[in-house]
């Protein structure tokens, strides 16, 4: 039985060191048994192969962020369905309706997001985007 | 509640509400109709209360909200109804109204018509609110209330500079007086614990005398400060005789009739505590025998017409304080009843005068007017007789009650009494000789007023000779008591005959013998200077007063301490707050990474200050 | 648990109205509004004001039948049905506020007042939270909202700027609140708020010192920056003043008070058996916030960070309240905050008003004669400031003499007296704006100022009227 704070906590202590140490280690040895070569072909992206093209800093459409939160916030919403689909049966019609209330709310989002033109890809499609 | 009493001082009050408010908007004859309407309705209404509560062997109280409730200490907003209040309310109403109907036609070709009759139904509201009122806290807000009013009146020609500094000196010199009344009323809450009239006389006489004496005596002075302030008496007369800036039927009602009347109504209203604390009542005396005699004196050599019968105001009030100061209450009211029908004669008559002389108030450049303006002459004849005390004249009967009562109280004050009546008398048939006997002096066409004016002065120029037959001192009997002194002949034989004699020689020295005058005042040039400068007594209040409150304001608390000491410090203390934000302001980079490091550190601290304690 | 499960009843369904409806019209409003032409958007804000208004009968009805809702995760308390109607009066007036404001920048869209309306839900769930996680979800939903609402007009810089600043630094200290919730369940293995007070109060079972004392720090740090606190009030005037000013009146109304009502509510049940571990820290808050408002005020020329530094120095005052700890504290603090979202919301009305398309005038200078050219506007605006400041017989002064009030009878003199001190220095810049109004000749400032719209008067005249009757009639809501 611990009785002081310090021993209560001892153990995470030691393996937050441990851990940092392991870390740090890899790094250091790596750093120090490593040999490196360093000439212009070994410094490229791609050591054989493909030549690089233009920069590599390139630029992509926001559409394709836009796009990707989208995906990823419905998508984390569907997580629900998972634990729902676990307990459906004993929660029985309650569970039906309040599932039903947060899929009108998602869909009441995705119609927004559909009719705000966030989907079209090209501006022909997107009838209002200014108002 | 069945009589209303709300509704005296509510008529006046309906009328300021309406021109004041719309007067500007509204045709001259609509402003004219609702200011007098209101005083006229109000008269009606007072007659249809008297009657109806006759016979008015008791006071009859109309109690209407609580107003002040702290503790077991009630004030209400209470009005009553007595033989004294019934006498105020008659002739603040009745006056009231002929001065209304007189004041149409003087200030008709005024610019500021509307506000001048809406000031005027103010000062009725409030007036009829003093003698009213059941209470001293609601006669205080009366009070205060003719004094803002007569404020506003004086100084109603503003653009005079002259008028504004009389209205400030009447409103400064009041403030006086009413420290006194208000000292007197905590006193009253403190060892009373009301200020009801009835409540605190009931009090009263159950008191032994000898644990109050030195609280009545004080509180009696103090009501007497008051009522020097709003009376006009010595020491505090001085504002009076500059308040005749303001127009003629102001001078009339306000300074004459009504108004300063209200330190004698008040004293009278506290008879049963004056009787109970004979020095205050002694002082009262005093105070109105030696303002009767001075006042008097002054008034002697004045040139300007008003000015003389201002100091006629400031002596005749000297002696209504003589006659309730020597317990005769109902011959001092008396003689504001009579006082109030003769002297605004005589200012009314005044100031037809001056309006046939299209505004000239030099006594010296009047004369001859009898022919051309023979109404104001005759009525003026009539207020004369009557304030000289000419027999069976109204002014005769009151003057004497006080006088016999004086004679009575200590007989050398009935002497000075009767020389200050002599004086009376000699200096308004001065006033009366040269404005109306001789050759014209002036330059202008006199002209006899409009029947507007004249009508009023009629009036009351009947019940200045008449007035004295009215049963005042009998009316007010139940009150106050039988007068104790009984007529004496001899006593009224000798004062008639100094009023007579008075007449006499103002006869002798402005119509007979009109060289006579410049002859003595050269022979004894320096009374006659002293007495033409008022004794000096407002150069006197200047040096002694006015001037060393205003230089210690000016040179110690505010160049000394209000700029040195308080505006320093204060400056210091701004200057240090203002380097204090600079110093927060500085904290505020507008970078983000700052930002969170505050919040961290704040955390850290936050963290370290509670977990780290036990 | 689901063996156990029992559905909500009727009754609890009702004691969650104001949530519904204002989530249901927010919805609505969203749906709608790419199906609304934009010159008839504003409709889509009659649809808002109406959602308020119903919320508001609707906290009314819920707080007729009180009692815990969903498992006890609410409690809706006489406590929760105030802070519910004062924080959706809030956004009823902003609201109203808003309407002429964003039809002059152009800018009315629905998103906005969804925006509105889904915070002011996250606020009423706030209030009525008694468990730490539902009181964790309704701040992040009225934060959130905030936020965008901070950067509303996208292509204002200053917008920008206040809305990345407001998210980044919102977010930061949301994690230190999260980190202490996540603390107090590893210590006392609960999220209920009584549960916690009952575990802490136990001698027996009381965790370990530290560990409880750090999480109290930590969600400390989590409301102080949303009541802005100092130190952690930096956010705050870079903020209001880069805010469309509708939403920097809705800030330092509505989610403030909801802020204070959760910081009560922690602090008084939960935390209450620590209170003698956290008193010293709240003092030294609430005197901190108070003099860095009220001095930092001094210097500032512009009217928004004014207010906003004004708003700092309130936030003061009502900590002045909490560490009286007592009955009487906790009333001292409701009374004053619902003065101060009137107050606030009037000052905040009048500079939406003036400061003109594209927010031009917005420096206190720019107000010179105001008090000739719109006598009754700057007369109004002169009533709330003069509650600012505290004189009577405005509410201001009845809300500052409560707090000191309570504070004098928790035996914490000097906190009063340094209050009332920094509350004489608050004088000097609320009095130097009723100054220029009044005694400044009229510049260019004034020239082509328009009417003041209909909706923004009521909002403004509601304010003086709550800030004057309040003051006169205090019962009202005491």
């Amino acid at each position: 039985m611990p009785t002081s704070v310090a021993e209560e906590y001892f153990p995470v202590v030691l393996q937050v060191l441990v851990a940092m140490a392991i870390a740090g280690g890899m790094i250091a040895a790596s750093a120090l048994l490593g040999h490196r070569v360093r000439n212009p072909v070994k410094d490229q992206p791609y050591e054989c192969g493909i030549q690089p093209e233009g920069s590599p800093r390139e630029r992509f459409s926001v559409k394709f962020y836009l796009v990707a939160m989208i995906f990823i916030l419905l998508d984390i919403e569907t997580v629900f369905l998972y634990p729902w689909a676990v307990v459906y049966r004993e929660l029985r019609l309650f569970a039906f309706f309040e599932m039903l209330v947060f899929v009108v709310l998602i869909l009441s989002g995705f119609f927004y997001i559909w009719k705000k033109g966030a989907l079209a890809w090209s501006m022909e499609e997107k009838p209002r985007e200014k108002q | 509640m069945e009589q209303q009493l709300w509704i005296i001082p509510a008529l006046p009050l309906a009328g300021f509400l309406v021109n004041g408010l719309l007067g500007r908007r509204l045709p001259k004859a609509a402003v004219t109709a609702v200011a007098i309407t209101s005083v006229a309705l109000s008269f009606l209404w007072v007659l249809k209360t008297v009657t109806g509560l006759m016979p008015l062997d008791a006071a009859y109280v109309e109690r209407y909200f609580d107003w002040i409730r702290v503790g077991s200490l009630r004030i209400g907003c209470d009005l009553m109804m007595d033989r004294l209040t019934a006498v105020m309310v008659l002739v603040v109403t009745g006056v009231g109204l002929l001065i209304h109907i007189y004041a149409a036609g003087y200030m008709a070709h005024d610019t500021g018509y509307a506000r001048f009759f809406a000031y005027l139904n103010l000062f009725m509201f409030f007036m009829l609110t003093l003698v009213l009122a059941a209470n001293y806290l609601l006669m205080f807000v009366g009070w205060e209330g003719v004094g803002l009013c007569s404020y506003l009146l004086i100084g109603f020609w503003f653009l005079r500079k002259s008028a504004t500094n009389a209205g400030n000196k009447a409103f400064i010199v009041n403030r006086v007086g009413d420290f006194g009344f208000s000292l007197a009323i905590f006193l009253l809450v403190i060892n009373f614990n009301t200020l009801d009239f009835g409540e605190v006389f009931a009090k009263l006489s159950g008191w032994p005398v000898e644990n109050t004496v030195g609280t009545l005596t004080l509180v009696g002075l103090l009501l007497l400060l008051g009522a020097t302030g709003k009376s006009a008496q010595v020491p505090l007369y001085v504002w009076l005789p500059d308040a005749m800036e303001g127009p003629t039927p102001v001078s009339a009602l306000i300074h004459a009739a009504t108004m300063v009347t209200a330190g004698v109504y008040m004293v009278a209203r506290t008879a049963p505590l004056y009787l109970k604390a004979p020095m205050a009542l002694e002082m009262v005396a005093l105070i109105g025998l030696v303002t009767a005699f001075f006042a008097a004196t002054i008034g002697l050599v004045q040139n300007d017409i008003k000015k003389v019968f201002a100091y006629s105001t400031v002596s005749q009030l000297g002696y209504m304080f003589l006659g309730v100061g020597t317990g005769a209450f109902a011959a001092g009211i008396f003689h504001l009843v009579t006082h109030a029908f003769f002297k605004a004669l005589l200012f009314l008559g005044a100031g037809s005068v001056i309006h046939a002389l299209s505004g000239e108030q030099d006594l010296r450049i009047m004369g001859g007017l009898r022919k051309k303006t023979p109404w104001t002459f005759w009525t003026l004849a009539c207020a004369s007789v009557s304030i000289a005390g000419v027999p069976f004249t109204a002014g005769f009967f009151s003057k004497d009650e006080i006088l016999v009562a004086a004679y009575h109280h200590a007989p050398w004050m009935y002497w000075v009494g009767t020389l200050a009546a002599g004086m009376t008398a000699f200096y308004v048939f001065r006033a009366f000789f040269l404005a109306f006997f001789g050759e014209y002096r002036g330059e202008g066409h006199p002209h006899e007023s409009p029947a507007v004016m004249t009508l009023p002065l009629a009036a009351l120029a009947l019940l200045s000779l008449a007035g004295g037959f009215i049963p005042v001192p009998g009316w007010l009997e139940p009150l106050f008591g039988a007068p104790s002194a009984h007529h004496n002949p001899v006593l009224v034989a000798v004062s008639v005959s100094f009023g007579l004699a008075g007449i006499f020689l103002a006869w002798l020295f402005y119509v007979a013998r009109p060289e006579l005058p410049g002859a003595l005042a050269t022979r004894f040039s320096g009374i006659y200077r002293t007495v033409l400068n008022k004794y000096y007594v407002d150069e006197i209040y200047n040096a002694a007063i006015v001037k060393p409150v205003v230089e210690g304001s000016r040179s110690l608390l505010w160049k000394g301490i209000d700029v040195e000491l308080i505006d320093a410090s204060v400056n210091g203390i701004a200057a240090r707050a203002r380097g204090v934000g600079d110093m927060l302001r500085r904290m505020q980079s507008g970078y983000i990474r700052n930002y969170a490091a505050w919040v961290l550190l704040g955390a850290v601290v936050l963290m370290l200050a509670i977990g780290g304690t036990r | 648990m689901p063996a156990n499960f029992v559905p909500p009843s009727g009754v609890e369904y009702i004691r969650v109205l104001p949530e519904i409806i204002l989530a249901a019209v927010a919805t609505l409003i969203m749906v709608l509004e790419p199906l609304t032409p934009a010159p008839r958007k504003r409709a889509l804000g009659y649809l808002a004001l109406a959602g308020f208004a119903g919320a508001l009968a609707g906290a009314a009805a819920a707080g007729w039948r009180t009692g815990p809702a969903f498992s006890g995760m609410l409690e809706v308390d006489g406590f929760a049905t105030f802070f519910r109607l004062l924080v959706i009066l809030a956004g009823l007036l902003v609201t109203l506020v808003s309407f002429p404001y964003l039809r002059r920048e152009e800018a009315e869209s629905g998103e906005y007042y969804a925006l509105l309306l889904y915070s002011v839900a996250g606020q009423t769930i706030m209030v009525s939270a008694a468990d730490l996680i539902v009181l964790f979800i309704g701040l992040e939903i009225s934060s959130i909202a905030s936020y965008v609402l901070a950067g509303y007009m996208r292509r204002e810089k200053l917008a920008n700027e206040a809305a990345a600043k407001y998210f980044l630094l919102g977010s930061f200290a949301t994690a230190f609140l999260l980190y202490g919730i996540a603390l107090i369940y590893g210590a006392t293995g609960t999220t209920r708020l009584n549960g916690i007070a009952q575990v802490l109060s136990d001698p027996r079972m009381a965790p370990a010192g530290i560990l409880t004392g750090t999480a109290v720090a930590l969600m400390l740090v989590g409301f102080a920056f949303k009541i802005s606190a100092a130190p952690f009030q930096v956010w705050a005037p870079d903020v209001y003043q880069g805010a469309p000013s509708p939403v920097a009146a809705f800030l330092a109304a509505g989610p403030k008070a909801a802020a204070f009502a959760v910081l009560l509510r922690v602090f008084m049940t939960a935390f209450a058996p620590l209170t003698g571990r956290w008193l010293a820290i709240m003092w030294s808050l609430s005197l901190l916030t108070m003099i860095v408002g009220n001095f930092a005020a001094l210097l500032q020329t512009n009217i928004k960070r004014l207010l906003a530094y004004s708003s700092i120095a309130h936030a003061g005052y009502v900590l002045v309240a909490v560490t009286a700890h007592s009955e009487e504290g906790v009333q001292a603090a409701m009374f004053y905050l619902t003065v101060y979202v009137f107050m606030n919301i009037g000052a905040f009305a009048v500079v939406a008003y003036f400061s003109r398309k594209g927010e031009r005038y917005v420096e206190i200078e720019d107000l010179a004669g105001l008090g000739v050219r719109q006598p009754v506007l700057a007369a109004l605006f002169a009533v709330i400031l003069l509650s600012l400041i505290g004189v009577p017989p405005t509410a201001g002064f009845l809300g500052k003499f409560y707090i000191f009030q309570a504070a004098v009878k928790a035996d914490l003199l000097w906190l009063t007296v340094l209050g009332l001190l920094n509350s004489a220095v608050a004088a000097y810049y609320y009095l130097r704006l009723i100054v220029i109004m009044y005694m400044k000749e009229p510049g260019d400032s004034l020239l082509e100022l328009p009417g003041m719209a209909v909706s923004t008067r009521a909002a403004l005249w509601t304010s003086a009227a709550a800030v004057v009757v309040l003051g006169l009639f205090p019962a009202l809501i005491r």
